[in-house]
């Protein structure tokens, strides 16, 4: 197994607040990896430090083995490394199908091709993707009169038309309907299995990151607390704790 | 965003719209001589728009500072036209008057056409590097600064001697024997404007559009999709300036005088209007622009002709209007009551329940 990330001893402070400290973790390819831990505790720094929403203090993010930490947000994102929002992020003023096309790669795009005239290329695709996610029917609907569930959905099918090589998703289940949640967690399997996307995955329903992920690590108070199966995190003791605030 | 297309009837009913305009458009200063003037006005009114409205509408970047490019335009276009057969310096010493400061049909004609390119591609030059400067800012903080940008060079362009500082310039007089030269302004004013709604609705054809509403809607999201969000925002601008600046070149010959607060880099007229132009016909769509500049045109110039001196009261109350009881627009107002006709569907409340949101 290759790795694909590797964060090597990141620290992230702002200010006086430490929100990481020499976090190291390893996400190999093919695989869904979880990330759990109490509110504020870096979950959600670390991924903005991954994807270059913010520069580190120290230490080395590495994606196929290309040290990224230096380097910006659309840049990452064109290396396949791509990340979805916990607050819900879609173009609300545009219709389903035009945030699918406008989310399509561009990885072997030049900067000219922004000006070729809008083809019927790449429709069939955005409709087998809304398909997949349960969105076809309102393909013509614009984004910003979704539920929040279904923008959801839309934000993961938008990452999914970029054809990612490692998909980050911060808490994909938060404000999901608690009947849609086991359709969400097929489809995530699903993306990993056939379409080969490695995710990395910030949840705090423990059911839903047990069932999905085959590795987690835990933060606490911006350091790893605890890796391991998710048998393994569910019985330690020091993890328990931390969620239940005797750390 | 495209009136769904409904094959032949779409396209003749497309046809004769297009035709009606070219055919009204091309005999309107024939009809009304009077007015070339203030038609001529319209057109470069209707460029303003339609620029304004693809930075400011479909991209969500509201700028005060589009000014800065029709300024640039009127000075740099009088400025070819002068220089290409005088000194500058001495013909703005002399106040742009006397006699020794003639230019006859060719010589009227060659700096037009020397002096609107090199305006245009000015202005555009402006828009890179004052782009890569400002664009970076966003919401109000963008507003401001652009604001500020037409105010500066107002003031700079007031205090350079050889374009004329505070006492202005004129460009180049057209002899006595082209007759009345309003008319070659209009046509002027009118093909620019007709280049300027093709550009633009060429460029909302493309997937760049999709690129800049997507800017509008929510700029993170974009760059974490991994657009380089910067350079698109400095290229929609660059297009903007590229015709505001030839737009500013026709309106410097069309005024006759180039005032460097109150003409060229004048905020609070026209880099006002064209914001106003926009939201009122509707912001985000190609032909709310247009449909707002020939409502405020003529508004303009009826308060102009029967309330003078209460004209600004008039158009304050316009916008305080607008901006209150009617903030999206004419085109936005249709919008929202066919959206159908726009190519979005709307979920009616029966579809909702049976799906049981």
């Amino acid at each position: 197994m290759t790795v694909l990330l590797k964060v090597n001893s990141v620290s992230k402070t702002f200010g006086g607040v430490v929100a990481n400290r020499a976090v190291s973790m390893e996400v190999e390819k093919g695989t869904i990896v979880g990330l759990i831990g109490p509110n504020g505790s870096g979950k959600t720094t670390l991924f903005n430090s991954v994807v270059g929403y913010h520069p580190i203090d120290e230490g080395s993010i590495r994606f196929r083995a290309q040290e990224i930490s230096h380097m910006r947000v659309p840049q990452i994102a064109r290396l396949g490394l791509l990340r979805t929002f916990q607050q819900t992020r879609i173009y609300g003023g545009m219709d389903c199908v035009q945030n699918m096309l406008i989310s399509r790669s561009m990885r072997k795009a030049s900067f000219l091709e922004l000006f070729h005239r809008q083809t019927g290329e790449g429709v069939e695709r955005a409709e087998n993707l809304l398909e997949f996610v349960g969105l076809y029917e309102k393909r013509r609907l614009l984004a910003g009169d979704l539920s929040f569930g279904q923008q959801k959905l839309l934000e993961f099918a938008m990452a999914l038309m970029n054809e990612p090589e490692m998909l980050m998703l911060d808490e994909p289940t938060a404000g999901i309907n608690p009947t849609l949640i086991n359709g969400l967690i097929d489809r995530l399997k699903r993306a990993n299995e056939e379409f080969g996307i490695t995710l990395f995955v910030i949840e705090h329903n423990m059911r839903v990151i047990m069932n999905l992920a085959q590795r987690i690590y835990c933060l606490a108070h911006g350091e790893v607390l605890a890796e391991g199966l998710p048998d393994e995190i569910r019985n330690d003791k020091r993890v328990i704790d931390a969620y239940l605030g005797a750390h | 965003m495209q009136v769904s297309n409904n094959g032949q009837s779409s396209f003749t009913s497309k046809l004769m719209l297009y035709g009606g305009i070219a055919v009204v458009g091309l005999a309107a200063p024939l009809l009304f001589p009077a007015y070339q003037a203030q038609m001529a006005e319209l057109w470069l009114f209707v460029v303003f728009a339609l620029t304004w409205d693809l930075v400011g509408g479909q991209m969500g970047y509201n700028s005060f500072g589009n000014v800065v490019f029709v300024g640039v335009g009127m000075y740099a276009c009088a400025v070819v036209q002068v220089g290409l057969y005088y000194e500058v310096s001495e013909y703005t010493d002399a106040r742009g008057g006397g006699t020794e400061f003639v230019f006859d049909q060719g010589q009227y004609l060659t700096g037009l056409v020397a002096g609107l390119p090199v305006a245009a591609l000015l202005a555009a030059l402006f828009a890179v590097v004052l782009g890569a400067l400002v664009l970076s800012l966003r919401g109000h903080y963008f507003a401001i600064c652009t604001l500020g940008l037409g105010i500066a060079m107002g003031e700079l362009a007031s205090g350079w001697e050889w374009i004329g500082a505070g006492s202005g310039m004129t460009p180049a007089e057209p002899p006595r024997s082209m007759g009345n030269i309003n008319r070659l302004h209009y046509y002027l004013a009118f093909g620019l404007a007709i280049l300027t709604f093709c550009a633009i609705a060429t460029l909302l054809r493309s997937r760049f559009a999709l690129a800049i509403n997507a800017i509008r809607d929510d700029e993170d999201k974009a760059e974490a999709m991994g657009m380089y969000t910067t350079r698109i925002k400095v290229t929609a601008w660059t297009c903007s300036a590229l015709f505001l600046g030839a737009a500013g070149g026709i309106y410097g010959n069309l005024k006759r005088f180039i005032d460097p607060t109150e003409t060229a880099f004048s905020g609070a007229t026209i880099g006002v209007w064209m914001v106003l132009m926009a939201i009122l016909g509707g912001k985000g769509t190609l032909w709310g622009p247009i449909i707002g500049a020939v409502v405020f045109q003529i508004t303009k110039e009826l308060t102009w002709t029967y309330i003078l001196g209460w004209q600004r009261v008039a158009l304050g109350v316009l916008i305080v209007a607008i901006v209150v009881f009617f903030p999206e627009g004419i085109m936005g107002r249709l919008k929202i009551l066919f959206p159908e006709r726009f190519g979005h569907r709307v979920e009616t409340p029966d579809e909702a329940r049976e799906e049981g949101r």
